[in-house]
């Protein structure tokens, strides 16, 4: 059962109304097919229409969508032979982060990337995706030790924010994500980073500082969250659509702003209405780019991240 | 903003010896009532209690560095890049924020010494729109530090943010990994790096170049942290410890090396100049 999204309503209606003429048919005998046929039609073009048009707040629903993939989803579709690892060897395992060894393809490559859950339990382990400290040490182990053995390095970015919890900033919140964007910044083999879900702020931007930056279709980039930007600025977080749309979270406006470098197409109606999809969507598209760097000496390519981010928003 | 705030944001803008010598605050921790003048002669801190109060780059620029300094030019950026408004519109905040402030906007570099020890020293003022990385931020950082480079000396840092400019959007957050690669640069050049963390230091400032010091210096009662303490009381829903995010408590869990008084400044900074002298480097 997929689960409607607010604005999603008149299609959550159409396709209950397929849903109900379909089981009449079977039961009953009665032949509804053009009947249903027509319905699916237009619910399929009111689908169409509602995801070329959704606003940035739309988007922003859609990226925290519960059933939207999520590194888990990921890991099983794009790579083979996933061999997590854990710790940061100075206080813990973070589950927010999950990072390890796998293949793409027959490449070796290291894949880091923030993991939401997907029910409750799950979801609790994993601190909906809000990483600790620990969690981007360990992200800054996996990419030193992604550098020495020249694995290409693949993030996946998926949060709302890092943790801010009192036990995270007493470990040094701050110092652990500014070490880790310097680590993105400081590898000697490609990296690519795609924008998942949500890109929340500095807890985004620690694994997200690469040559290559993706964003799937309907996946949000900022920041602050809208609401925490509408609270600020509005004095109430009622208006986070406006605060959404001022503040240009989509992959369309990041593309356009030099901010990302390629969108991937997600399934219609969202990577949630078929994950398999999204994910061969991603992973064609994150092959083709790693493929694109293979061979490029690594004085390069730490020449293009550092100019790739010197230049956005120059003159 | 709280008075005092207000009252010393509007006294950086004068020059001190427009002062009147009968003007007076009240102490923003113990309450005790100053004059201006025994309070800026003190370095803005309370005589009575030692609070540092906050102050902005003129004033701190003319309290650490030698006479003869000279001031950047604050580089030119691309001005509200996303046409950003909220209640009012981004530029009109922007032109409120200069009119009346001496430099181009939040992060200020000047060339100068320390007790005959060169530098760039970049300082960071809450007063301009709450001290916030925004692109003009980004760029002043990138460009003192290439001025280090160029002069072979260290960059000191002093910084004051509430965090990221939310009116550049997306672009503020870039500022995080940009300011990084010049960091990566100056630390290749064999130069010193040096933060001095000032009240208040949070959120995408703290997260980047406020944390990558070679040394890491806090002024005492300093807030310095990465959430914001409503944002992380809102998500445990309990009491914060005593002094969470004070530069003591930062001290204590090893985050900075030494919490330093404002008056012993110069000569902490000088004599970390004199031991982290430039090294010869293969570039
Ligand atoms: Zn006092």
């Amino acid at each position: 059962m997929i689960s409607y999204l607010e604005f999603e309503k008149p299609i959550a209606a159409l396709e209950a109304r397929i849903h109900e003429l379909r089981s009449t048919a079977d039961t009953g005998g009665l032949d509804l097919m053009s009947e249903i046929q027509k319905l699916e039609t237009k619910s399929e073009q009111l689908l169409a229409r509602t995801y070329a048009s959704l606003t940035p707040w739309q988007k922003t629903q859609v990226a925290r969508h519960p059933q939207r993939p999520h590194l888990r989803d990921y890991l099983a579709h794009i790579f083979t032979d996933f061999m997590p690892l854990g710790g940061d060897r100075l206080y813990g395992e973070d589950a927010a982060i999950v990072g390890g060894m796998a293949r793409l393809g027959d490449r070796r490559v290291m894949v880091i990337g923030h993991e939401k859950g997907h029910d409750t339990q799950t979801r609790i382990k994993h601190n909906f995706g809000m990483g600790k400290p620990e969690g981007y040490r360990k992200a800054v182990r996996l990419m030193e030790l992604a550098g020495r053995f020249g694995l290409p390095v693949v993030t996946l970015v998926d949060t709302s924010g890092a943790f801010p919890g009192v036990e995270a900033e007493e470990r040094g919140q701050a110092e652990a994500i500014a070490r880790a964007t310097e680590a993105c910044l400081s590898l000697p083999v490609p990296m690519v980073a795609t924008i998942v879900g949500e890109g929340g702020s500095g807890g985004a931007v620690a694994l997200a500082s690469a040559e290559r930056v993706l964003m799937l279709e309907h996946a949000v980039y900022s920041v602050i969250s809208p609401e925490g930007c509408a609270s600020i600025l509005w004095r109430t977080g009622e208006r986070a659509a406006d605060a959404a749309a001022a503040m240009r979270v989509t992959a369309q406006d990041l593309l356009q702003l030099n901010v990302i470098d390629r969108i991937v197409p997600e399934p219609m109606g969202g990577a949630h209405r078929d994950p398999a999809a999204a994910s061969q969507a991603l992973g064609a598209a994150i092959s083709e780019e790693i493929d694109a760097l293979s061979g490029v000496p690594a004085k390069d390519l730490l020449h293009r991240r550092e100019e790739r981010f010197l230049a956005i928003g120059n003159l | 903003m709280s008075w005092l705030t207000r009252v010393r944001n509007s006294l950086s803008r004068t020059s001190k010896r427009d002062t009147p010598d009968n003007l007076w605050i009240k102490c923003r921790s113990c309450g005790e009532m100053l004059f201006v003048k025994d309070f800026e002669d003190n370095l803005s801190v309370c005589p009575k209690c030692d609070y540092h109060g906050r102050i902005g780059a003129q004033e701190r620029i003319g309290q650490l560095l030698d006479p003869g300094f000279s001031i950047l030019p604050t580089p030119k950026v691309k001005e509200d890049p996303l046409r950003f408004r909220d209640s009012k519109k981004y530029p009109d905040r922007l032109k409120a924020a200069r009119a009346n402030y001496p430099y181009g906007d939040a992060l200020t570099n000047a060339v100068g010494q320390i007790e005959g020890k060169k530098l760039v020293l970049g300082v960071q003022d809450f007063g301009f729109m709450g001290g916030s990385m925004g692109m003009a931020v980004g760029a002043a950082f990138v460009a003192g530090i290439e001025r280090a480079i160029r002069e072979k000396c260290g960059y000191v840092i002093c910084t004051a943010a509430g965090g990221a400019r939310m009116q550049e959007g997306i672009l503020s957050l870039m500022q995080m990994p940009k300011t990084t690669v010049a960091l990566r640069r100056l630390k290749a050049a064999g130069l010193p790096y040096i933060v001095v963390l000032t009240d208040p230091t949070t959120g995408g400032v703290t997260a980047s170049y406020a944390m990558l010091g070679d040394v890491q210096i806090a002024e005492p009662g300093a807030l310095i942290g990465f959430a914001g303490q409503r944002v992380i009381q809102d998500t445990i829903r309990e009491k914060l410890p005593d002094g969470f995010q004070r530069a003591e408590y930062l001290h204590e869990h090893g985050m900075v090396d030494m919490v330093v008084h404002r008056r012993d400044m110069r000569e902490t900074l000088a004599r970390l100049l004199d031991y982290l002298r430039p090294v010869a480097t293969a570039a």
